[in-house]
């Protein structure tokens, strides 16, 4: 890890934690500096939600620890509230009050200050483009509405750190594009966010990322970092029948896994082979099938594959 | 005053949703207009018109003044008119009659002789307020017309009913009911309050504020104590119009008494609302607490007739407090002075129920 900035935000150490006998998250070590961007990638029940959770103050770990804003957690998480923005999962504004009545409650639960109150309001209104929808009911705005608006709430009272859980697990890809673009507008101005989710092409926009599995980090460092380090080969395949060519390559020991895209396949092998593409030729052209290779750079979907299978790799061949 | 603040920001937002509840706003109202009428008519304990048979079998002119005494009593309703005692078990067996008058044929000997009883009352014994009004007929007198009137050969005691005069039911159940319906109505949107949030998922996103936990649950309450004060005032309100039920007392005691015992009942919806996961759990405690709320708070049984256990158990119940001073303040024109016990009792309660619920929410999700 090449992290020596003291400015860290998040320092979690050896956070665990356990519902019953299911370690929903095990020993996970975490350091988020300030002014970016921290990514969560992982499938549903890897322990994102859950991480994020703790690291509020909203679960209490079965183990370890972690300093967020310089606070204890375990400890005083009540001081870091005022502090800390968070955008559920699930939509959790009052479906209700209209888009202006839940911005003022939120403003005054977080004693915005009265005089400015009207001000900043309207400020994220044009921000988040609400302005068509400031006297609507909540509960009828449509899912990129409501996401704009649940980020609204959770930045409106200028916190130094924002959580996000899937925040665009239910809008469209412009919502999703444009929701980016201000996510990165709140980066510039100091915050630091961690944001969960399950999309490579978000995973590949966060400055730092983490990918997570069954509760145990597997992997963390800048996408292009993970990219580069993966240890893997990948290697492109147009075959004239994929399908076969699909069933043929997963014979062979050394390969990781075969994914189809589309007409292409996507082969990774381990670093450690000898010859990866001659490999995968030579067993095409054994039987018969037309097909070009070539041997490409690993994207964000490859590392994912490649650090969740050599985890769960020993458990197979058990 | 960020504490202030936020305080008045959870109130204002459980009005604005109050008012757009439109069925919750309509139970506020409609709830207690329902249980008037239905309480205010039904629960009748002076009992008339039983339906009876009579099986007259002197059939002298001393027996027949004797029936017209007893039709004059409004108690009896002779719908059937039969030969033998016999026919009178059957009818009651089946069900058609709850009383039963059978006059055997030495009657007139009966009534001279004076040391046996003259005639039989057959009653359906399982309901017990037919039984009591059985026994009050037993003490009816039968005299020929030529007999001079004996003189003070009435009862030892003479009943002089104090405060409801009359007798009527409804003068008695008005004062109890506002408790009922308080205690329904206050406990059903409280406890539901907290743990609908939690099921919308609206609990998560508040937890993660800086609000605190006592400004949540006061926030919560204020706004029904309001409420509940309205309801008081429509059940007076219609209870005096429909049923004539007296409010000797004074309006403001009896506000005083009732903002307590709202607040009590706000306080243990609350905490119920810690406890339950799910809006139906929340309904079903509801009616749990409201049963003994009912029974053995004195409503509908006199509280010294209970056995003394449950007697203990009753005083644990606000409406049990409140229920004697609704009487007191309304039929009998006591002061909250005379009462200041019961008063200090929901006050202890409130702050015990309030407490609970605020120690046991907590603002973490295990």
């Amino acid at each position: 890890m090449n992290v020596v900035n003291t400015d860290l935000v998040i320092k979690a150490r050896g956070l665990s934690k356990n519902f019953g006998n299911l370690a929903a998250v095990s020993d996970l070590d975490l350091d988020v500096p300030r002014a970016m961007i921290y990514g969560f990638l992982g499938p549903n029940g890897s322990g994102k939600s859950t991480t994020i959770r703790m690291l509020c103050g909203l679960l209490t770990p079965s183990s370890g620890s972690a300093v967020v804003l310089g606070t204890e957690v375990p400890g005083d998480t009540e001081a870091l509230k005022p502090r800390i923005g968070y955008m559920t999962q699930k939509f959790s504004l009052y479906g209700d009050l209209t888009c202006i009545e839940n911005l003022r409650f939120i403003a005054d639960i977080y004693s915005y200050p009265r005089e400015k109150k009207a001000a900043r309001i309207n400020e994220l209104i044009h921000k988040y483009d609400l302005t068509a929808q400031v006297h609507q009911f909540t509960g009828t705005l449509s899912g990129g509405e409501k996401q704009r608006l649940a980020l609204a709430c959770a930045v409106l009272h200028k916190p130094e750190l924002l959580f996000l859980d899937e925040p665009t697990s239910a809008v469209d890809p412009k919502s999703r594009r444009d929701f980016w673009a201000s996510l990165f507008e709140l980066v510039e101005m100091g915050t630091t966010i961690l944001v969960s989710t399950h999309y490579m092409d978000e995973a590949e926009r966060c400055h730092r990322l983490a990918i997570l599995d069954h509760g145990t980090k597997v992997a963390d460092g800048t996408p292009t970092d993970l990219q580069a380090s993966t240890g893997m080969t990948v290697i492109e395949v147009l075959a004239d029948n994929p399908a076969r060519a699909q069933a043929l390559i997963k014979r062979l020991p050394d390969v990781t896994s075969v994914t189809q895209l589309g007409l292409k396949l996507r082969v990774l092998i381990p670093n450690t082979t000898p010859e990866p593409l001659s490999l995968v030729t030579t067993m095409l052209s054994e039987h018969d099938i037309h097909a070009s290779t070539e041997e490409v750079p690993a994207s964000l979907e490859d590392v994912f594959v490649a650090v969740t299978q050599k985890k769960r790799a020993p458990e197979t061949s058990e | 005053m960020n504490s202030l603040g936020r305080l008045f920001a959870v109130m204002g937002k459980e009005l604005r949703q109050l008012r757009r509840d439109r069925l919750t706003f309509a139970m506020i109202v409609g709830i207690p207009i329902m249980q008037i009428l239905l309480f205010g008519y039904a629960i009748n304990t002076d009992v008339r018109n039983l339906k009876s048979a009579i099986a007259d079998q002197a059939g002298t002119h001393l027996s027949r003044q004797f029936i017209s005494d007893l039709k004059q009593t409004q108690v009896l309703d002779f719908q059937y008119v039969v030969e033998t005692p016999m026919e009178i078990e059957e009818l009651l067996r089946t069900g058609r009659i709850s009383a039963g008058v059978y006059i055997p044929y030495d009657f007139d000997r009966r009534v001279i002789d004076g040391n046996r009883f003259a005639a039989h009352l057959l009653v359906d014994g399982a309901d017990p307020t037919i039984v009591g009004v059985a026994n009050q007929l037993r003490s009816m007198r039968v005299t020929f017309d030529t007999w001079e009137a004996p003189s003070e050969s009435a009862g030892t005691l003479e009943v002089r009913p104090f405060y409801n005069p009359d007798q009527r039911s409804a003068v008695y159940v008005v004062p109890g009911l506002i408790g009922i319906i308080l205690t329904f109505t206050m406990m059903l949107f409280t406890a539901v309050s907290i743990v609908r949030e939690r099921e919308l998922g609206n609990l998560e996103l508040l937890i993660n504020t800086p609000v605190r936990t006592i400004e949540l649950m006061v926030g919560k309450v204020v706004p029904y104590i309001v409420i509940g004060l309205v309801q008081l005032g429509l059940i007076v309100a219609v209870g005096q119009l429909l049923f004539n039920v007296p409010l000797r007392g004074s309006f403001v005691d009896l506000y005083l008494a009732a903002s307590v015992f709202i607040a009590a009942n706000l306080a243990l919806g609350l905490f119920v609302s810690t406890i339950v996961k799910t809006q139906f759990q929340a309904i079903q405690a509801t009616i749990f607490m409201i049963m003994p709320s009912i029974l053995i708070t004195g409503f509908i049984f006199p509280f010294d007739g209970m056995p003394k256990i449950i007697q203990y158990i009753g005083e644990i119940l606000p409406n049990t407090h409140f229920i004697r001073m609704t009487r007191g303040i309304m039929l009998r024109d006591a002061s909250l002075g005379d009462m200041a016990s019961e008063l200090l009792i929901l006050v202890v309660f409130t702050f015990v129920a309030m407490t609970a619920a605020i120690l046991r929410f907590s603002k973490r999700l295990d």
